[in-house]
């Protein structure tokens, strides 16, 4: 069966403390989707 | 969130609702602490809280989800997950994940309303 995220276009907001934005975009592209924008956030 | 990345998310927001793509972008969250991950979530869907950059008073709208919900999880394969974000999905607690997933659930239930 096909993820729902597959033919998705998705923004990738990811954390330097948390789970970054290449990790998301590798998930969010193994399932379908189409990573438009991954990045990720740094608050010092 | 970064007025940096709060332009580039207009911007293409703004690219595909021209040619009626839209509905089809999501947004992916991946904030350890769960008041920065619900600061960001209103950012994109109902507009920048501080008022800042350039999403203040920008209503997108868009469907916005965190990397641990089981929405996403449960979506990926089970290989590639367990390879990029395993580790935090056993670090954080599951009462956490739970209470995530309820949070970012009643916020995509608000903007679809």
């Amino acid at each position: 069966m096909d993820s729902w995220l597959k033919g998705k276009t998705a923004i990738v907001i990811g954390e330097r403390d948390g789970v970054q934005g290449p990790s998301i975009a590798k998930c969010l592209e193994a399932a379908g989707a189409k990573v438009v924008y991954a990045v990720t956030e740094c608050f010092v | 969130m970064d007025p940096e990345n709060q332009a580039q998310i207009k911007k293409i927001s703004d690219g595909l609702e021209k040619i009626k793509s839209s509905n089809n972008l999501i947004v992916v969250l991946g904030a350890s602490d769960l008041d920065g991950a619900l600061i960001s979530a209103e950012t994109v869907t109902d507009g920048d809280p501080s008022f800042s950059g350039p999403l203040a008073g920008v209503s997108l709208k868009l469907p916005v989800y965190h990397i641990l919900e089981p929405e996403i999880r449960d979506a990926t394969p089970k290989e590639v997950y367990d390879e990029n974000v395993g580790i935090w999905s056993l670090a954080v607690e599951p009462e956490k994940i739970e209470k995530i997933g309820k949070e970012f659930k009643a916020i995509r239930e608000k903007i679809s309303a």
